[in-house]
């Protein structure tokens, strides 16, 4: 499989402070690919990097096309979606409202209208609290919700940050279920940064651990699962 | 008691005109945090532009239009090239450039029309099929144009993807920005709108206070007065802080206080809205859980 994103001598900062340092790492086509790590590894900035939503510097190719220096809204038009940290809700608007702002800047109505009505079977939930303010769902419904405004764009890569974050065990289970399948039926690509490693390196393909902004470990998931040092060392569990 | 209604209903009109003025400062101040004080003098500008057309000439509902559309790509075009730079910058800085937009349009409309008072006509004249006992044709006439402004305003942002994208930009841009919309072109259409309801107030205004560089200076605290009293951040709470601001300073002017105090209602208005009640009237709480 070509890779679909490819990331060379990646750097951030905010201000003056340095976040990452160097960061190679890629991700091939219709694969899961996870970045672990502790708090304030970088995770976050990663992701934040890869959408140009903080100063970068290094090389992002998204299928062979640079976005460091794009803006924001360039490279989301790319079809690269993000369910950001704290998931992004639009608390005022209705469920549905969330729903179409994903797909804003499609211009296929008979699709986005499809669209909706496959993330409402996906997540029945949704579709009973639609016109409902997004801002009184619970944790687990807004997660839902920002995976299915996420999805609305018909993205070709999805970066999720700690969509376990917060969640009861059970519908953490759920939500990475259901991402499975997207990335299996519809062939999603993702790039998945969590804390929970257990649950990430189940899901992804491949992982690489953080540390402190620099990349300390990769390789397929299975071997990082079996691997008992690395465990030890690094995921501490 | 007639004249008493008449009181009332002459409030109304020119609380139509409060509301608007009220809803531009509300659009810039949801989008941004920033209250625009120099919208009054952008509104008499255009009010002076709508003039000069219908003086070469034009007639009155081609120059009513088309200084809606001058204004709307004027203000646009302010927040990209004056504001865009300084979006990022603290507060004051914002002040102070709303501040010399004020003084600059202020001089350059005395210098380019002059300060001699000018009479704006009306396209609702005396004895129009419109007049009934309590209005006067204009007073209908201020009324009708101004819901009409209104209802276009509010289908714009309830009914079409880019009155969402821009509510959704005003509520929480960065993730406007992860969907694609573009936040900052969304903060000049709404200069853009902003622009355009207060032109069609200056329009409606000239005829009763006429049209002079100054027009506006008493107006914008009623703006001001309306937006807080229904609560900044709520367009329809400027829309009825507007009427309640219009009838009391009519009936207060009329019956309590006089003309020439009336312009403090306004100033008491703003002092007891932001001890008593912040938020305003209608100011909305957010709901969210955690």
């Amino acid at each position: 499989m070509p890779d679909l994103l490819e990331v060379k001598g990646l750097t951030a900062s905010y201000g003056a402070t340095q976040v990452l340092f160097d960061i190679d790492f890629r991700l091939a086509q219709g694969e899961i690919t996870a970045i672990l790590g502790a708090n304030g590894a970088g995770k976050t900035t990663t992701l934040r990097a890869i959408c140009q939503a903080v100063k970068t510097g290094g090389s992002v190719l998204f299928d062979g096309q640079q976005l460091v220096g794009k803006s924001t809204e360039s490279v989301v038009r790319l079809g690269v979606a993000q369910v950001p940290d704290g998931r992004g809700t639009f608390t005022a608007l209705s469920v549905e409202d969330n729903l179409k702002l994903g797909a804003y800047v499609r211009k296929d109505r008979a699709g986005i209208a499809q669209d909706i009505e496959k993330a409402y079977t996906r997540f029945p939930r949704l579709k009973e609290r639609r016109n409902q303010q997004a801002g009184t769902l619970s944790g687990g419904e807004q997660q839902m919700l920002a995976i299915s405004r996420a999805l609305m764009l018909r993205p070709r890569l999805l970066l999720l940050d700690e969509p376990s974050f917060g969640l009861a065990p059970l519908i953490v289970a759920e939500i990475f279920r259901i991402m499975r399948r997207i990335n299996e039926e519809e062939k999603v690509s993702m790039l998945l940064v969590e804390q929970n490693a257990n649950i990430a390196l189940d899901v992804a393909h491949h992982a690489y651990l953080l540390e402190t902004g620099r990349i300390a470990v990769s390789g397929p998931s299975a071997q990082i699962k079996n691997d008992e040092t690395i465990r030890r060392v690094y995921l501490g569990y | 008691m007639e004249a008493f209604l008449h009181q009332i209903f002459a409030g109304i009109a020119t609380g139509g005109i409060y509301a608007s003025v009220a809803l531009a400062l509300v659009m810039i101040y949801q989008s941004t945090h920033h209250i625009n004080f120099a919208q009054g003098e952008m509104a008499m500008f255009s009010t002076f532009i709508a003039w000069w057309l219908i003086q070469v000439g034009m007639p009155y509902w081609v120059a009513f239009f088309l200084t809606i559309g001058i204004s709307f790509v004027g203000g646009l075009v302010i927040q990209r090239t004056i504001l865009k730079p300084v979006e990022k910058a603290p507060v004051l800085t914002n002040v102070i450039v709303f501040i010399g937009l004020l003084v600059i349009f202020n001089s350059v409309a005395g210098w380019v029309f002059d300060h001699t008072i000018k009479p704006f006509p009306t396209p609702f004249p005396k004895g129009s099929f419109i007049e009934s006992k309590y209005f006067s044709a204009h007073e209908i006439g201020t009324i009708v144009v101004m819901l009409c402004v209104l209802a276009v305003l509010f289908s714009f942002l309830r009914f079409t993807p880019v009155g969402l994208a821009m509510r959704a930009a005003a509520q929480n841009p960065e993730s406007a920005r992860l969907v694609g919309i573009r936040v900052s072109w969304m903060l000049g259409i709404g200069w853009g709108l902003a622009a355009a309801i207060g032109a069609v107030a200056g329009m409606m205004i000239a005829p009763i206070v006429f049209l002079e560089p100054n027009m506006f200076s008493g107006i914008l605290l009623y703006g001001f007065a309306a937006a807080l009293l229904g609560g900044i951040d709520n367009p329809w709470g400027a829309v009825i802080g507007g009427f309640i601001v219009g009838v009391l300073e009519n009936i207060l002017g009329a019956y309590v206080i006089g003309t020439e105090l009336k312009l403090s209602v306004a100033l008491v208005l703003i002092v007891v809205t932001l001890t008593l009640k912040p938020n305003g009237l209608f100011g909305k709480a957010v709901v969210t859980r955690v």
